[in-house]
């Protein structure tokens, strides 16, 4: 343990401080601490020289970074130590071809060439459509069959592509294929001017752009030397509040349509079309595009707009209140909601899961409060309790979070009168040799952005991590043993970003 | 039941009344750019310089609707002295070329095919397609079905099945590993069918430009009817395009 480096989210780590240790520490070490209730935010390759490095960056009440070199291939820690490790191990074989040993289920993440040109970890060239060679995990039986939905689905949502192997109604298990949205992000942020960084953060996924968007401000802010002010992080708190009050509106909305509840479904996508328009007012798009900057907001918030927002606070709330007593107070909706999809809380712990996923579980963690940035620091925590791990409790979360949400929109508007100014995009330079690593609570949960410059102040290498990396399989598992038609609510309660997550 | 009536009551009607009135969006939206064809070049080469979308074509003073987000950077050049924004949404256009404006843009509904109008004009059946899209332009077609637009109204419908429908309408910048799902899915819709491309991102690849992961234009796999500018664009500016173009 004492090889790991602690660091700060959004503090500046030189490259030559970060602890390099041999594979077998590494393995001892990240196996020790994630056994204590630790978790892994970043654990990715990259080539140094002409070296493989893997860089792990965990977490309990605080960060650390450790990092090791690796051959063409090391021992899976999934296989030893944690299923935490499964999907970073799979993605670490995907984008460098380093083939962790023994993995339980080593399968493609996303689909697509490494970007080492080593020979393929799945023995794929790329010219087949996804999934390539790889053929789906099979049950077998005489009563089983198999149920197999996308990539293009029968609503308008994004792609992806579910196998259920199901006994009658019951589902025996359900395999999940994304990577039909893989645009290549991670490269394009390497390749691209400064100006262009801001732009794609916040079409990482769409419904995410204020939280996707801070990390990757929030990291160019630190490694170009750029102060941030108050007033102007206080509209950028409220932001990513009204981005997770619409989202959550919205699945608390879809998930009342699911059950054939439709006077909340239309309600709730309505009132969800409000929060979308404050953001509109504050910056002119629906989805906060275009609001957050590298050092500060492209337009303040004046008298005006704090007055339209709490304005709209104060009608809504009410409206919400009882609009949620119409959903939650329903027996129908009860009878559909209670032990449905059920993750227990081990199972939560033992995948970690983030965000309302995790803390339906019982998992308490929110970034805003552990890993505090913008104006949080200063701002009350929620605590939820419903914890019994169904859809239930992941509806219940929302619930709550919408209003401690708006309680906090409140807050911040009351102490907006600290006044900030506009900022431009601006060319700067960033700090080289340099490692750095932003954490937000996003609606979903933690989203992290972990950027490597080089000695000329380049991008290297830029991490992305949605929570959805986390919890899609949260949602695999919740459908164990479920019947069928229980996956719309299932899928609806995770509501996790396909785009997030292929980026 | 009461509490449904209570709700009833709260929530009222709250159905729009466009297209018959007007409707207005607040002043920060941007919308269609109004551009200053006088404006000095050195403004405009500082205008193309800070375009994170590459969308200013300096020399012709013009900006392509196809790339541009919508960010509003070049309206903070020179206190606005080439761009300023209209507030106005309707922006759909029937060419990629009508995209790349000078502030203004033909009218939609004289270049719309008479064939579409007669076969689509009452009824007019879609099947949406998400090609590497990052769900805000999915999420904003999807807000057209909430009871404030309530597209259902104009006969218009997104439905499940292609085989159901009379055109795709495709978001996002088409990743290669969604090209196939999208051409199965274009084909497998009866002709005659429309194509509808909406967002820059299946313009022009929006954001993710240059990048080896995506198409980034669906007019190079299929041909394109309809285009729909935005970063997402707004409801109104779908809704004001599908009602022009088809009605
Ligand atoms: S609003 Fe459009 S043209 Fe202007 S800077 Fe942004 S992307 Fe470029």
């Amino acid at each position: 343990m004492d090889n790991l480096l602690h660091i700060e989210n959004g503090g500046i780590v030189k490259r030559s401080d970060i602890p390099l240790v041999s594979f077998d520490s590494f393995a001892t070490i990240l196996s020790e601490f994630v056994e204590n209730d630790g978790y892994i935010v970043q654990f990715f390759a990259l080539v140094e020289g002409d070296k493989n490095k893997l860089i792990a960056v965990v977490r309990n009440n605080q960060l650390f970074i450790l990092s090791t070199e690796v051959g063409e291939n090391f021992a899976s820690l999934t296989a030893t130590a944690s299923e935490k490790f499964h999907m970073f191990e799979r993605e670490i074989a995907e984008q460098y071809g380093i083939v962790p040993k023994d993995h339980p289920w080593l399968k493609m993440v996303r689909y697509h060439a490494n970007y080492r040109g080593a020979p393929d970890a799945f023995g794929n060239n790329y010219s087949e459509d996804i999934p390539g060679n790889y053929s789906y995990f099979q049950v077998e039986g005489e009563a089983v069959h198999e149920v197999a939905v996308g990539p293009v689905h029968a609503g308008i949502i994004e792609p992806g592509h579910f196998r259920f192997q199901c006994s009658g109604e019951e589902v025996f298990s359900l395999e999940i294929q994304l990577g039909y949205q893989h645009r290549g992000v991670e490269n394009l942020f390497t390749e691209v001017p400064l100006k262009r960084l801001p732009i794609i953060a916040e079409s990482i996924a769409g419904d995410t752009s204020i939280g996707h968007n801070l990390c990757c401000c929030q990291a160019l802010e630190a490694l170009g030397g750029l102060s941030v002010d108050p007033g102007a992080q206080i509209v950028r708190s409220i932001a990513l509040e009204l981005e997770r009050i619409a989202n959550h509106i919205g699945d608390l909305g879809a998930l009342s349509g699911d059950v054939a509840f439709n006077p909340p479904a239309a309600y709730f996508g309505r009132i969800r079309g409000e929060f979308l328009n404050l953001l509109q007012v504050l910056c002119g798009n629906r989805f906060g595009k275009s609001l957050v900057l590298p050092g500060g907001i492209s337009q303040i918030m004046t008298a005006e707009q704090s007055t339209i927002i709490e304005e709209k606070l104060k009608e809504l709330e009410p409206e919400i209140r009882h609009v949620c007593d119409l959903l939650f107070s329903a027996h129908t909706v009860q009878a559909r909601f209670e032990q449905t999809g059920t993750v227990s809380n081990q199972m939560a712990r033992d995948l970690g899961l983030v965000g309302y996923a995790g803390r339906a579980s019982g998992i308490e963690y929110d970034a805003r409060v552990t890993f505090p940035t913008e104006s949080y620091r200063q701002l009350p925590a929620n605590r939820n309790e419903m914890t019994n791990g169904d859809v239930n409790s992941r509806a219940t979360v929302r619930k709550e979070e919408i209003s401690h949400s708006i309680h906090l929109i409140r807050l911040l508007l009351n102490k907006a009168g600290e006044t900030s100014s506009t900022t431009i995009m601006q060319d700067f330079t960033l700090e080289p040799d340099a490692l750095i690593i932003t954490i937000n609570e996003g609606w979903r949960g933690e989203i992290s952005h972990c950027l490597m410059t080089d000695a000329e102040g380049k991008i290297e290498r830029y991490k992305v991590k949605d929570p959805s990396f986390h919890n899609w399989t949260g949602l695999a598992m919740s459908l164990r043993n479920e019947e069928i038609s229980e996956f719309p609510l299932c899928n609806k309660s995770f509501n996790l970003s396909y785009c997030g997550f292929d980026l | 039941m009461l509490k449904i009536i209570k709700n009833r009551i709260e929530q009222g009607h709250k159905t729009t009344s466009y297209p018959k009135e007007p409707i207005e969006l607040y002043k920060r939206y941007r919308g269609l750019p109004k551009i200053n064809q006088d404006c000095d070049i050195s403004v405009v080469n500082q205008c193309a310089a800070i375009c994170p979308q590459d969308a200013i074509v300096a020399s012709e003073r013009k900006i392509d609707l196809g790339k541009c987000t919508f960010c509003g950077r070049c309206e903070n050049v020179a206190g606005g002295a080439f761009v300023t924004f209209s507030q106005d949404f309707g922006m759909g256009t029937a060419t990629r070329e009508a995209l790349l404006c000078d502030g203004s843009l033909p009218a939609l509904a004289d270049h719309a095919k008479d064939h579409f109008k007669k076969l689509f004009g009452r009824s007019l059946q879609l099947r949406q397609v998400s090609a590497g899209g990052c769900n805000s332009c999915e999420a904003d077609t999807n807000v057209l079905n909430t009871p404030f637009f309530d597209l259902s109204r104009f006969g218009i419908d997104f439905v499940a099945s292609p085989r159901h429908a009379d055109g795709i309408h495709v978001t996002g910048p088409i990743s290669k590993n969604m090209k196939s799902a999208l051409i199965s899915t274009y084909e497998a819709i009866p002709s005659p069918k429309v194509v509808i491309a909406s967002g820059c991102c299946s313009i022009s690849g929006g954001p993710f430009y240059g990048s080896s992961e995506i198409v980034g234009d669906l007019s190079a796999i299929v041909p394109v009817d309809l285009y729909i500018p935005g970063c997402p664009p707004h409801p109104l500016t779908t809704l004001h395009a599908l009602l022009k173009f088809f009605k």
